[in-house]
């Protein structure tokens, strides 16, 4: 596969993706987004919040709110480890950046990808956890979901909370 | 060599807003028919200054609006024409009119151009009016004088001998000369004796000094304003003598060395730096917000690290943890110091917010046809500066209701037996570690009869309810209410006082109101004294710490069972000074699991938000401390019941309670 510092045309469409592991799936973010991956650290709970939504860090000073991706895509059982990791991303906002923690299983690769390998998501019905899937793509074998993160947290956290009861089985 | 003006634009707009706000107050201070001379001096010196500031900065509009202002003032500072009522709303219009131009000129956007150009007709027009009608004037303006000036000319042997370091202070004597030659013919001599030889001089310093002849009919003053600014840089001297002489042969319109003059490239109108009156703090610099924010950012970060630290110097033994110990100590001292040393640079005093009320309240009392008198205490009282921009709106409608609801006709006051004068007045003053602002007139109070029949109609409140004083006066915050029959464009649309709650709250605050009937209605707005950090109780609720403000806690005790009791709905009350407060549980509130649920194996804090008092059922209490806002919003979003989010030493995130949202989210779920 060609590097895309060799090849201009497909640097200019090829994008890098962070992939992580949640349960048996591989899920991808584009890199852009990703502000830091650190590791485990108690969260405050926030009072009337979904059952995903864990509660709020500090990070390095800021208040920033954090997603269990586990239970947003139906894992069962989870458990907070030292090893378990939570991504730090950003999303602009019509307020201006906001930035969240997903808490995954694990960090895998840094990919590139192209767009045109993207394949559209099946049809697998309306539940809010699939809105946010933007494509697959085959890498090495196995399916990678890329998710798209604005959907993923809505425009919102408030605006998400009455709604994100459905999650897929 | 263009330089690029619009660098400056941004100082000149401030300062020029700053002027009008200060012309605006001197004319509203005015003694119709006898007005203090330095005020009118005053007003003339921000017209020439702006006038100066938009010629220079190729504002047309304003640097002509201006200038027939001048002339209108400069009849009055020298007074051949008296100052009037009508001139003064002319003039108050005419800050009006500039407030505009300049603001549509700083957001370049557009503006209503027909006023200025109607305003300014009507200055010129009394201008004219006056110039015709007034006997024999003698010509003694600033006009240049064309020869075969009035009889009246004088000549002026003005004797000009700079300090050397003259030039260093970038004044430029052929400006001077240049301006003095407008007001008639004027011979210039340099006298040359005290130049050295080429190589001892140095060409910063002055060597020269200079007489002149001016034959002008100008009046004294006018000829020394123009070396105004020169001050103690040099000695002057002018001698009058009335017979023009002779010409003299030997004289010479010298141009200084050119070695030592700075050549000057004004731009085209010569723009003379008229000084403004300083502001009262001379000494002080402007400084972006920005980097006041950045400070106190820092600071809180400080508040942080220092609460960290603190809590390990506590675990620290052996020989080193006394001296440890201590200096923790001494670094508290000092942090608080630097604490309450950078709040106050964001403190400003509330004059900046109070000044803008006399202009309205004549004017809206003019409309109303009411007499009211606004009097106005403690505006020197500080406080921080997005406190001050906020609060703004709040009090404007406070007073518009005072005006419009509170204070009633003259025919109203008369029949109650009250001056003609109704009186609105704007205090504000510290109590402790808060800043009060009251609002208050000696109008019709609030009518409690009318205030419960309309919450009666609206539904807010049932038919047979029986309402304190308190929740009637509380009834006025709700939204959309009014007892107005109809809204006027000032007031009455109802949306008016909770928009004022909701504004105090958001600032951390609370506003209460007082009333007697026929004597008059007080509101009293508590804000505390910084946005940026607050004093709190730190509480447990299960394994989670919450903070309670210490503003709205006001006591806190451990109840018996005897002292609880449950009513009707599973409600629980407790007595306390004189009332039964109900408890509310905050582990429900917040889906927690609690340590203890029985009432006696915790503790109740008594709070107070919303015009009511509950009791918090917790826990522990595990301390008191200052801790850094941190706002929840940025990232995630409004919580009920909670107001911000702070970061605790050891690092963890702790809410910070909103009691009065508490309160009121507490008693809607209990009704639900």
């Amino acid at each position: 596969m060609s590097s895309p510092s060799t090849d201009p045309t497909a640097a200019a469409a090829s994008s890098q993706v962070l992939t992580f592991v949640i349960g048996e799936a591989t899920y991808g973010i584009d890199i852009p987004c990703v502000q830091e991956i650190r590791g485990w650290s108690p969260v405050t709970r926030l009072p009337q919040a979904p059952a995903d939504v864990l509660g709020v860090l500090n990070l390095r000073g800021a208040i920033v709110p954090v997603l269990d991706l586990r239970l947003k895509f139906g894992s069962a059982t989870v458990q907070y480890s030292p090893i378990t990791v939570i991504i730090v991303v950003s999303v602009m906002s019509a307020k201006g950046p906001r930035d969240f923690g997903m808490v995954v299983d694990g960090v895998s690769d840094v990919i590139d990808i192209a767009p045109q390998d993207v394949r559209p998501a099946p049809d697998l019905g309306a539940t809010a956890s699939s809105a946010c899937i933007r494509g697959l793509i085959p890498i090495a074998g196995h399916m990678v979901i890329l998710l798209d993160i604005d959907l993923l947290i809505g425009k919102d956290f408030s605006a998400a909370l009455p709604d994100d009861a459905t999650r897929a089985a | 060599m263009t330089i690029d003006l619009t660098q400056f634009h941004g100082a000149f707009f401030d300062e020029s807003f700053e002027a009008l706000d200060l012309m605006e107050s001197t004319l509203l201070s005015f003694t119709v028919g006898s007005p203090d001379r330095e005020s009118v001096n005053a007003i003339f010196r921000v017209a020439h200054s702006i006038k100066g500031g938009g010629a220079t900065f190729g504002f047309g509009e304003i640097a002509s609006f201006t200038h027939s202002l001048e002339t209108l003032l400069e009849e009055l500072r020298s007074e051949r024409m008296a100052v009037t009522q009508p001139i003064c709303d002319l003039l108050l219009k005419s800050v009006d009119v500039m407030r505009a131009m300049l603001d549509a000129a700083r957001t370049k956007q557009p503006h209503d151009a027909q006023s200025v150009t109607d305003l300014q007709l009507d200055i010129e027009r009394l201008i004219l009016k006056h110039k015709a009608g007034a006997p024999g004037s003698a010509a003694a303006t600033l006009a240049p004088s064309a020869s075969g000036a009035a009889p009246a000319s004088v000549e002026w042997l003005i004797s000009l001998r700079p300090d050397p370091e003259f030039f260093e202070r970038g004044t430029d004597p052929a400006r001077i000369f240049r301006e003095l030659g407008r007001f008639g013919s004027l011979v210039v001599t340099a006298q040359l004796d005290a130049l050295p030889s080429y190589r001892a001089m140095d060409p910063k310093r002055c060597y020269l000094s200079w007489s002149l002849s001016l034959l002008s009919n100008a009046p004294e003053t006018a000829i020394r304003e123009v070396f105004e600014w020169l001050n103690a840089d040099c000695e002057l001297t002018l001698t009058a003598i009335s017979s023009p002489p002779a010409p003299d042969g030997t004289q010479t319109a010298a141009a200084p060395a050119p070695a030592a003059a700075p050549d000057a490239t004004a731009p085209a109108p010569a723009i003379e730096p008229v000084q403004i009156n300083a502001p009262p703090d001379a000494g002080s610099i402007r400084v972006g917000v920005e980097k006041v924010d950045e400070l106190i950012n820092t600071v809180g970060e400080l508040v942080i690290t220092h609460a960290m630290l603190s809590q390990i110097s506590l675990g620290v033994t052996g020989p080193a943890a006394d001296g440890l110990r201590s200096g923790m100590q001494q670094l508290e001292r000092n942090m608080r110091q630097l604490q309450e040393s950078v709040m106050r640079v964001r403190m400003l005093p509330i004059s900046t917010v109070f000044s803008r009320f006399p202009r309205m309240v004549r004017d809206l009392a003019q409309r109303l046809n009411k007499q009211v008198e606004l009097k106005i205490t403690g505006e020197t009282t500080e406080l921080d500066k997005t406190v001050l921009e906020k609060i703004g709106d709040p009090l404007l409608h406070l007073v518009r209701n005072s005006l419009d609801h509170g204070i009633e006709s003259a025919a109203g006051r008369a029949a109650a037996g009250k001056s003609f004068v109704g009186t609105i007045h704007m205090k504000a003053s510290h109590h402790g570690g808060s800043i009060v602002i009251e609002v208050g007139d000696d109008g019709s109070g609030l009518d409690a009869e009318r205030i419960v029949a309309k919450a009666r109609a609206a539904g807010l409140v049932g038919a047979a309810d029986k309402l304190s004083e308190e929740q009637i006066q509380e009834l006025i915050f709700n939204p959309g209410f009014t007892t107005a029959e109809v809204a006027t464009d000032v007031s009455g649309r109802g949306v008016g006082m909770d928009v004022v709650r909701s504004n105090v709250i958001e600032l951390g605050g609370k506003i209460e109101v007082h009333s007697e009937r026929g004597r008059g209605a007080r509101f009293l707005i508590t804000l505390p004294l910084t946005l940026a950090i607050v004093d709190g109780l730190s509480v447990a609720v299960g394994d989670q710490t919450y903070i309670l403000p210490m503003t709205s806690t006001i006591e806190s005790l451990r109840l018996t069972p005897s002292q609880v009791t449950t009513i009707a709905d599973g409600r629980e009350v407790f007595g306390f000074r004189n009332e039964y407060l109900p408890v509310v549980r905050l582990y429900k509130f917040f889906g927690l699991i609690p340590r203890a649920r029985a009432l006696h194996e915790g503790l109740v804090v008594v709070v107070e938000g919303a015009g009511r008092r509950v009791g918090l059922f917790v826990d522990d209490l595990l301390g008191q401390q200052q801790v850094v806002i941190k706002s929840l919003e940025t990232h995630y979003g409004r919580v009920a019941g909670i107001s911000a989010a702070t970061i605790l030493g050891d690092g963890s995130v702790a809410l910070i309670l909103d009691v009065a949202d508490l309160i009121r989210s507490a008693a809607h779920r209990e009704a639900a």
